[in-house]
């Protein structure tokens, strides 16, 4: 004859609720801990859920569910202003992305690999655009872009004159917000890239140059191929970091060069709106399909690793 | 490593453009600002650097003295509630069974990614007077017939006032004091714990007295990161605040564009960067003492 068990033993999802037979440091079966952990959930997703939801939603009220629709879409698409800026926001993330992988992986690869006085100094520096306020800098992006801006504009001929006419073509006349992008994104790719760098056995490129290889071919041989995760996923913080940005754009952006965010923002401050939830949803898709391609990319790389 | 000697061509390739590019697109920016904040405004749009120290002076003007008050006490309390959402939080994932921890700490970064803009204007739409919130509770006094003994549901006023301006300071800054929580709570020695429980220590003194202190560094850093970004914050208070929850960030914004004071408004936004510089070398004095302190 057995002895039944109590049935909060037996049944799983009564042992997974009630904790029961739980070990004192395990606080992962706790029930308020779970339950907290759901609360944070619900509260950091439903607000973004329902934003999403209720650009599907017929009713311009926007609080009750009135029935499917896709008319909001669009709405947003048939406004060019919005479609003008959200075009903006791509060309400057893809330049910005650009050139910001670029010169984060250099400075990925020196702090690496060299030795010099004054490192720690300069890796300091180097993290600033990540630590001081937003708003410090986008104020003075704005004083120096005005400054320069009335510099090449008081010359009425000669080069300046000419350069200054050529940034005023699309997609030159964005250089203003690209430049400061590149700003605060390399750094970040720098850091990304160094990160992956670590994991690098240095012995592979001392045998390589002992090989005869040159510096060139070692770092297109032998560095590049294992630095390209890194490359990849930099890149892509790069880009979804300049498309979100709202606070540096906003200070930088002139009535010409407006972006996405920007747009957003002075649509957000006339109210809640049906079509500002259909293009937010769009953007959301953007970055976060950006995120699991770049996931995505990293998986196999690693795999090949160990 | 090498020294940088060996190689000085490779070196210098390596390092020339990210220097070229933050000293001129950021540092030589930065400097005009600083330079600018000790200049009087001539004319509309000139500046001269005089030296004069009265842009900071005016800064201890009540009205002003009231507002960076206020900007420390909202950035406080956002910093403070996020710890205490946090922690719990991280510790909960730090405890959970090996294969879940990924997905729980993706599942909380996550938003993180999804725009600032967007999630604000989120919380406007769940906050406002006619609201999913304002709806829901709507709703249930309506189901508990207080509408039949109380009299018809008034819509509360959830946006607008301070209250508003921290709740969207901690939903949107909440990831960046998980992360360096999570990653100390994880190297966290769990024997610790466990003497201190077979020694006859309740769970909370333990928690108190072995764990809080282990993993004083990753509250360190969380604090840090939260609370510069929250004292900077200017898209927050403005959408969620309005004209009744104003923080340096809009002062800054309004010097800059509406009432076209920039010498105020650089050492406004001055007055921020020492802020954080203090902030970021009272952490990394706080490491140096901490011998465990390996900040994040």
């Amino acid at each position: 004859m057995s002895i039944e068990a109590p049935l909060v033993h037996r049944s799983p999802v009564l042992r997974w609720l009630t904790s029961a037979n739980q070990q004192p440091l395990d606080y992962g079966r706790r029930l308020w801990l779970k339950v907290f952990f759901g609360f944070i959930l619900f509260a950091l997703y439903s607000p973004i859920l329902t934003l999403i939801a209720f650009s599907f939603n017929d009713s311009k009220r926007n609080v009750v569910w009135k029935g499917f629709t896709l008319k909001y879409y669009a709405v947003a698409w048939n406004n060019s202003s919005l479609v003008d800026a959200f075009v903006n926001s791509l060309a400057i993330a893809v330049m910005a992305t650009v050139v910001s992988t670029v010169i984060g992986a250099t400075v990925a690869l020196m702090l690496w690999r060299f030795r010099f006085p004054g490192k720690s100094a300069y890796e300091g520096f180097m993290a600033l655009p990540i630590v001081i306020p937003e708003i410090c800098m986008g104020v003075a992006m704005l004083v120096f872009f005005a400054r320069l801006g009335n510099w090449m504009g008081s010359f009425h001929s000669g080069p300046i004159f000419w350069w200054h006419q050529l940034f005023s073509i699309w997609p030159l006349s964005l250089s203003a917000i690209t430049i400061s992008h590149i700003a605060f994104c390399f750094p970040f790719v720098a850091v990304v890239v160094r990160a992956r760098m670590a994991g690098f056995n240095r012995e592979l490129e001392e045998s390589s140059k002992d090989l005869g290889a040159t510096e060139w071919q070692t770092f297109r041989h032998i560095i590049l191929p294992f630095m390209q995760p890194g490359l990849i996923a930099g890149a892509l913080l790069a880009f979804t970091l300049s498309l979100d940005d709202f606070v540096i754009t906003f200070f930088t952006s002139g009535p010409e060069t407006v972006t996405f965010p920007v747009k957003v923002y002075s649509l957000v401050r006339r109210g809640v709106s049906p079509d500002i939830n259909a293009a937010s949803t769009a953007l959301i898709v953007i970055t976060l399909v950006a995120s699991l391609v770049a996931m995505k990319l990293q998986a196999p790389a690693k795999a090949k690793k160990s | 490593m090498d020294s940088w000697k060996h190689n000085r061509l490779v070196f210098w390739v390596l390092a020339l453009p990210g220097t070229f590019w933050l000293v001129v697109f950021f540092l030589v920016p930065l400097t005009i600002i600083w330079f600018m904040s000790f200049g009087e405004k001539v004319g509309l749009l000139d500046v001269n650097i005089t030296g004069t120290l009265a842009n900071y002076w005016r800064t201890t003007d009540p009205v002003y003295l009231l507002i960076l008050w206020k900007s420390a006490w909202i950035s406080t309390l956002a910093t403070a509630l996020c710890l205490l959402i946090a922690y719990p939080v991280a510790f909960g994932i730090c405890f959970a069974p090996a294969r879940w921890r990924p997905v729980m700490l993706l599942l909380i970064i996550l938003p993180f990614w999804i725009n600032l803009l967007i999630r604000t204007y989120a919380l406007i739409a769940v906050f406002r007077t006619y609201g999913y919130l304002n709806y829901t509770l709507e709703f249930f006094w309506k189901l508990t017939l207080l509408d039949s003994f109380v009299g018809p549901f008034q819509p509360f006023e959830f946006l607008y006032n301070n209250g508003a301006v921290v709740t969207g300071l901690v939903y949107v800054y909440m990831p960046f004091m998980v992360l360096p929580l999570y990653a100390t709570i994880e190297r966290l020695d769990r024997s610790y714990l466990e003497a201190s429980l077979d020694l006859g220590a309740s769970q909370f003194r333990t928690l108190i007295s072995v764990t809080v202190p282990l993993t004083m560094p990753g509250i360190v850093s969380g604090i840090i990161l939260v609370f510069i970004p929250c004292l900077g914050s200017f898209l927050t208070p403005d959408l969620l605040g309005g004209a009744n929850a104003v923080m340096i960030g809009n002062v800054i914004e309004r010097q800059f564009k509406a009432a076209n004071d920039w010498p105020f408004g650089a050492a406004l936004s001055f007055l921020l960067m020492y802020a954080t510089f203090g902030a970021l070398a009272l952490r990394a004095l706080l490491a140096g003492r901490n011998k465990q302190g390996m900040a994040i």
